[in-house]
């Protein structure tokens, strides 16, 4: 039977970005906090130190620091009508493991999604009518406004450290930064970061295009920083190993260098590492959580540890998950569209155009993971989506990073993939190339939906999580009115040669190649309990004493990357359980 | 105690101890010899792979990535080493995948790895059924044909001429990104030997330092590559 161990007044599941995040405003309420997190600790020194870190092998290709499918999984399908196959091995998403979790190795680009975004389907309705919303697209507003949140994404932008511009002051536009962001109330905490010869070439074609070009904004920082908790970063040497990678530079943001060795030295604040949460327990009476059950890995036992707030922090994924295998919400059922947990799971709808340059040298090795110029021309603010056939939108970025060869080595339509040519083609190629992405939004819909496999099991005898997920011809023609923008701008740049990757009419989801770790929905957030898990303070409705964390709270995916929105729903949270939960734990909707 | 799989048991504590074991083997003996000057790749002594094994991904490699022309050729950056070494250690044996039957190997290849064998499995299994196949259609195994003709047969192989069975599909395709893996890892693994490649291709290793070089846009790197454990070419 399982160990019990000492109450806390609270348990986080996981400690990444949001476990961190929490841990520190509920430690600074005096509360008693554990943190469980299944994987290692880690930290810059000795873990991500230099020379080992940068090592492409171990770390882009073999996956160093990511959760190891043996241990931790999910099956996949396209439809319904299609057995789940395990994800044996990890390609289109990454999830992170260890301390810091996906926020030690992600790229660092940090967004604030545009106004529209807020209330698609009320912003839809009332100017196109919902005549053009096709029937299976579950699209809904959050249920709070950009106006509630500013103050939350400002908060999570200063202390995870973001180099940027304003484009947008408290209305008023800034020249160089982001005309169509949304109002911020200050300034980012630090200048943006100089861009290497791509995003350069790219910003003066678009320019010339008549668009707005603008420094993307990022966890990287571009000089020396001391945030709110006293945590210091130190300029980026444009190392180029930024994803997939730990910092060995203090310089990308993560919870270690945000967050970590500040909350370590709370009193109050303890974390266990190698303890994997099996499930969340509940009270005889089904309307809180006792708890979390365990598995610590070093004494090979199940452990219970009571806790008076559950907060699930342990990423999209497991939190969905977590929330499947312990009853908490009605899981969704697509043949009625009803029940709430693993409702609305969508992704990113990505594409690009890759340019060949015979005469130009662009050394891709330097970079940054959030390096580049960015343009929103083409976001959910400006498109006509009544007159566009489509609901979305995207932005474009030209920023190279990663440029190690195992995994960089763009190479002209019709080179040999092996051979004299291949060994010809790369030392002709390597370096002399650019592209531009666009990084669009994705709907939600009926049919894309989390639940539990009816065969598979990880290691612990618990069913795998399973994922149905397709591309929808929405998306599809959104990608494509992208695409259909960017090839003049990319020709316009007079490429020797370019080559597209857009999805087309068809697709289907391939889940070999990396596309991104930006899993969302599947734990919504709404004001209505029939079409969301949790309500706007991210809280459980039917369940009060937990809160969810992570992207599984967006409707419907943005256009951006998504952790400036988890970061600033994170704080929104916070301040929520510190302002009016604690002082009198119930529904707070 | 409950034992979960995945997690140290008795028995792998057992297995790595031996592993262990024939790492202290193989640094020993590097240190025997100077470690810049590695024995020359015909007496390399292979870790996991048989003779036979050993002999075709010599000769698969090497038209891979040719000697002929400019830039090493697989040969040169001693790719064959790392491709042992690495199907001898956790990638070799899928220590990191979900390996759970039931599978189902013919499934669409868009849904990832589904063979229930292991990339050193495949290795094992996909050899003797090529050399079987290259015997058939071109008289000989396929380390005794001429580059030619084992051009023509590597071809047969990524098109799927032969129709392999579903378990070894993805054959050609590991055998083809073990080899540019071996060619561009740091030569800590194995490969890249001297870091020809990198040089051949102007990428300068594990320097990670380019602050300065940000804005000289459209300026050649000057500085050739360092390697992990500080070699310089
Ligand atoms: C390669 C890569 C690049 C990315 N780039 C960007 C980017 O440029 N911009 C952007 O906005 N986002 C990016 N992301 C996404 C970003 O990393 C996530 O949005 C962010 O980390 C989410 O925070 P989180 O707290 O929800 O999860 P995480 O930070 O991943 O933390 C979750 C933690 O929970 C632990 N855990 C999981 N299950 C359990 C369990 N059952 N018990 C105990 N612990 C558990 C995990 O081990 C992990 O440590 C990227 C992600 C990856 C992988
Ligand atoms: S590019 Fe900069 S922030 Fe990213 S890992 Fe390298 S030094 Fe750190």
């Amino acid at each position: 039977m399982a160990r019990t161990a000492k109450k806390k007044d609270v348990v986080i599941v996981g400690l990444g970005w949001t476990g961190s995040i929490l841990g520190m405003e509920l430690a600074n309420e005096g509360l008693e906090i554990v943190a469980l997190e299944r994987g290692h600790d880690q930290n810059t020194v000795p873990d991500f130190q230099y020379p080992n870190m940068i090592d492409e092998l171990k770390y882009g290709v073999r996956l160093g620091m990511m959760q190891k499918p043996r241990n931790s999984t999910l099956t996949i399908r396209r439809n319904v009508d299609e057995a789940a196959l395990p994800y044996r091995s990890l390609g289109s998403f990454l999830p992170g493991i260890g301390v810091g979790g996906a926020g030690t190795h992600w790229n660092g680009l940090n967004w604030r999604p545009q106004l529209s975004e807020y209330r698609l389907r009320s912003h839809v309705e009332e100017r196109w009518g919902a005549g053009i919303i096709p029937e299976d697209m579950n699209l809904q507003d959050y249920p709070v406004s950009y106006e509630e949140l500013e103050p939350f994404f400002d908060r999570f932008e200063h202390v995870a450290g973001i180099s940027g511009k304003a484009g947008n002051l408290n209305g008023k536009k800034i020249e160089g930064g982001n005309p169509f962001e949304a109002p911020r109330s200050r300034e980012y905490p630090m200048p943006p970061m100089p861009v290497t010869w791509d995003g350069a070439k790219f910003a003066e074609a678009a320019k010339a295009a008549g668009c707005h070009p603008f420094p993307s904004p990022g966890g990287i920082a571009s000089q020396a920083y001391v945030n709110e908790y006293g945590m210091q970063m130190g300029p980026c040497n444009h190392c180029g190993f930024c994803e997939r990678y730990g910092c060995y530079n203090y310089s990308k943001s993560s919870p270690q260098t945000a967050i970590l060795d500040a909350l370590k030295r709370k009193p109050n604040f303890e974390y266990r590492t190698h303890a994997e949460v099996l499930k969340i327990e509940m009270a005889p009476d089904g309307k809180t959580a006792t708890g979390v059950t365990y598995f610590d890995e070093k004494a090979g036992e199940e452990v219970f540890q009571p806790a008076d707030l559950v907060i699930l922090a342990a990423y999209q994924l497991h939190n969905v998950h977590l929330m499947l295998l312990s009853g908490i919400g009605q899981p969704f059922d697509p043949a009625t569209n009803e029940g709430v947990t693993g409702r609305s799971y969508a992704y990113q709808m990505n594409g690009g155009y890759t340019m060949f340059f015979k005469d130009e040298v662009f050394n891709p090795f330097i970079g940054t993971g959030a390096n580049g110029m960015s343009i929103d021309d083409f976001g959910m603010d400006n498109i006509d989506f009544g007159r566009e056939g489509f609901i979305g939108g995207a932005y474009w970025r030209a920023g190279q990073s990663n440029g190690q060869p195992i995994r960089s080595m763009a190479l002209p339509a019709g080179t040999p993939t092996w051979g004299a040519g291949w060994k010809k083609g790369i030392g002709e190629w390597y370096g002399h190339s650019m592209s531009i992405g666009s990084h669009g939004s994705h709907m939600s819909y009926r049919g894309n939906y989390l639940d539990l496999d009816p065969t598979y099991k990880d290691r612990h005898g618990r069913p795998l999580m399973r994922m149905t997920f397709n591309w929808q011809p929405n998306d599809i023609r959104m990608t494509q009115f992208m695409k259909s923008k960017m090839e003049p701008i990319a020709k316009s740049m007079n490429p020797t040669s370019m080559q597209e990757g857009f999805k087309k009419d068809g697709a289907m989801y391939d889940v070999r190649p990396y596309q991104t770790t930006h899993n969302v929905g599947g734990t919504v957030m709404g004001d209505n309990p029939k079409t969301s898990a949790i309500n706007r303070y991210l809280q459980a409705w039917d369940k009060h004493n937990i809160f969810v964390m992570g992207a599984g709270a967006f409707p419907q995916n943005t256009q951006y990357n998504p952790t400036g929105m988890v970061g600033g729903l994170a704080y929104w949270a916070a301040h929520a359980i510190r302002t009016q939960y604690l002082s009198n734990p119930r529904p707070l909707v | 105690m409950r034992d979960v799989p995945g997690l140290p048991s008795r028995r792998s504590f057992l297995k790595a101890s031996a592993a262990s074991a024939a790492v202290v083997g193989v640094v020993m003996q590097a240190k025997a010899e100077t470690p810049s000057a590695p024995p020359p790749i015909e007496e390399y002594q292979p870790v996991c792979l048989k003779p036979t094994e050993w002999a075709f991904v010599m000769a698969a490699t090497a038209r891979l990535i040719p000697s002929e022309g400019e830039g090493p050729g697989a040969i040169e950056a001693r790719v064959p080493v790392f491709i042992d070494k690495e199907l001898a250690g956790g990638f070799g044996e899928a220590a990191d995948w979900y390996m759970e039957g039931p599978h189902d190997a013919a499934a669409h290849p868009f849904r990832g790895w589904q063979s229930p064998l292991t990339p050193l499995q495949i290795y094992q299994q996909g050899i003797p059924v090529f050399d079987a196949w290259c015997q058939q259609t071109h008289g000989k195994i396929f380390a005794e044909l001429d580059a030619a003709t084992q051009d023509k047969a590597l071809t047969s192989l990524q098109k799927d001429e032969m129709k392999i069975k579903p378990e070894l599909r993805d054959f050609f395709t590991i055998l083809l990104q073990n080899t540019k893996e071996g060619y561009f890892a740091d030569p800590m693994y194995g490969g890249n030997h001297g870091m020809q490649a990198w040089k051949y291709i102007g990428f300068p290793g594990a320097r990670g330092s380019y602050k300065e070089w940000v804005l000289k846009h459209n300026v050649a790197y000057p500085l050739g590559p360092v390697s992990i454990s500080g070699e310089r070419a």
